[in-house]
C-alpha cells in the first residue's frame, strides 16, 4: 500500500504571547493558498485553527499547533498542557467564557470559539482533563461548496 | 461599492492601502469584539471598529475582510499601521462613531453580513 502524500507544519504557541498571536494559523492559511485548496475552504480552516490557537494562547499558557494538508482533506491539531476545560458541553455552549476582563477589553472573550471551531469544521473532536490539558482535532474536507 | 466609495461616504482617511481603493466591500461589520467577526462575517466584509490592537488586523486577515474603518477619529500606533501594510490590510479614519459610520454605510446601499447577498465564502 502506498502511504498518502501530505505536508506537515508545526508550530509552539507561546502562552500570553499577543504580538505573534495568530502566526501559526496566518501560516497555515498562506501554505493552503499555495497549494491551491479553494478559497471558501481556505477560510474556514483558517477561522477554526485561529480560534483555537487563540484559547490556548489565552486559557492555557501556550500549547502546539499541528496541520497536515492531504490531497483531499485537512487535518488541524491544537493540543496544550493547561488546565483542562472542566465541563465541555457547557464551554461548547454559544456565550460561555471565562476569559478575564483584559482579554474582553482585546475583543475576545465572548464564549463564540469553541461552537465556531465545530461550525467552520467538517469533523470536530476535543478531549479535555483538568490538570492534563486539551487536545482539538478538526477536519476539513477539501470539497469547495463553492462551485 | 468598493473602499474608495466608502472613503467618500465617510470622509474618511486612508491610513494604510491607498493601493487597494478599488477593492469590493460587499458586505459591512460594526463591532468591537473580533469573536463576533470570527463567527458572522463572510470574506468581503468591511469592519467598522473602535479597537485599534493588533489582533484587528489578524482577525481581518484570517477571515478575508475587504478593510478596516477605525472611528471617532482615534488614530491607531504606528505599529498597527506597519502591521497593516505588511498584510495587505485597508485602514480608513473617520471622526464618525460607530453608529454613524455603519449608519451612513447602509443608507449609501451596504448590508450586513445577516442578510442574503454579499461574498458566499
Ligand atoms: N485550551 C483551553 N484550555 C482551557 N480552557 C479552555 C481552552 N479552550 C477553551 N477553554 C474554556 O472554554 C471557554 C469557552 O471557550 P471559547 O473559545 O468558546 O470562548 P472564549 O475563548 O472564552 O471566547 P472567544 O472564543 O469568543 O474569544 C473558555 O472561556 C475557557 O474557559
Ligand atoms: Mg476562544
Amino acid at each position: 500500500m502506498t502511504e498518502a502524500k501530505s505536508v506537515k507544519m508545526s508550530y509552539d504557541v507561546a502562552g500570553g504571547d499577543f504580538d505573534r498571536a495568530g502566526e501559526a494559523s496566518a501560516n497555515i492559511k498562506r501554505m493552503l493558498q499555495k497549494i491551491g485548496i479553494p478559497a471558501d475552504i481556505v477560510r474556514r480552516v483558517a477561522i477554526g485553527t485561529y480560534e483555537a490557537e487563540m484559547n490556548v494562547l489565552i486559557h492555557a499558557g501556550g500549547g502546539t499547533v499541528n496541520a497536515e494538508i492531504f490531497t483531499d482533506h485537512t487535518v488541524i491539531n491544537i493540543s496544550d498542557h493547561g488546565p483542562g476545560i472542566p465541563d465541555i458541553k457547557l464551554a461548547m455552549q454559544e456565550g460561555w467564557s471565562t476569559a478575564p476582563d483584559y482579554i474582553r477589553q482585546m475583543g475576545f472573550g465572548a464564549g463564540m470559539g469553541l461552537p465556531n471551531m465545530m461550525k467552520c469544521s467538517d469533523k470536530f473532536d476535543i478531549q479535555s482533563k483538568i490538570g492534563e490539558g486539551t487536545s482539538i482535532t478538526m477536519e476539513f474536507n477539501h470539497i469547495s461548496e463553492d462551485l | 461599492m468598493n473602499l474608495k466609495d466608502v472613503q467618500r461616504v465617510l470622509k474618511a482617511k486612508i491610513l494604510v492601502g491607498e493601493e487597494f481603493m478599488d477593492r469590493p466591500a460587499e458586505t459591512c461589520c460594526g463591532s468591537d469584539l473580533m469573536s463576533d467577526v470570527l463567527a458572522f462575517t463572510k470574506c468581503n466584509t468591511l469592519l467598522c471598529t473602535g479597537l485599534t490592537n493588533i489582533q484587528v488586523i489578524r482577525t481581518a486577515g484570517i477571515t478575508d475582510l475587504c478593510g478596516i474603518v477605525i472611528v471617532r477619529g482615534k488614530l491607531p500606533s504606528p505599529d498597527f499601521l506597519n502591521f497593516a501594510r505588511e498584510a495587505g490590510m485597508p485602514v480608513l479614519s473617520t471622526g464618525l462613531t460607530l453608529f454613524e459610520a455603519c449608519g451612513l454605510l447602509y443608507v449609501a446601499g451596504l448590508r450586513g453580513c445577516s442578510q442574503e447577498g454579499g461574498c458566499s465564502l
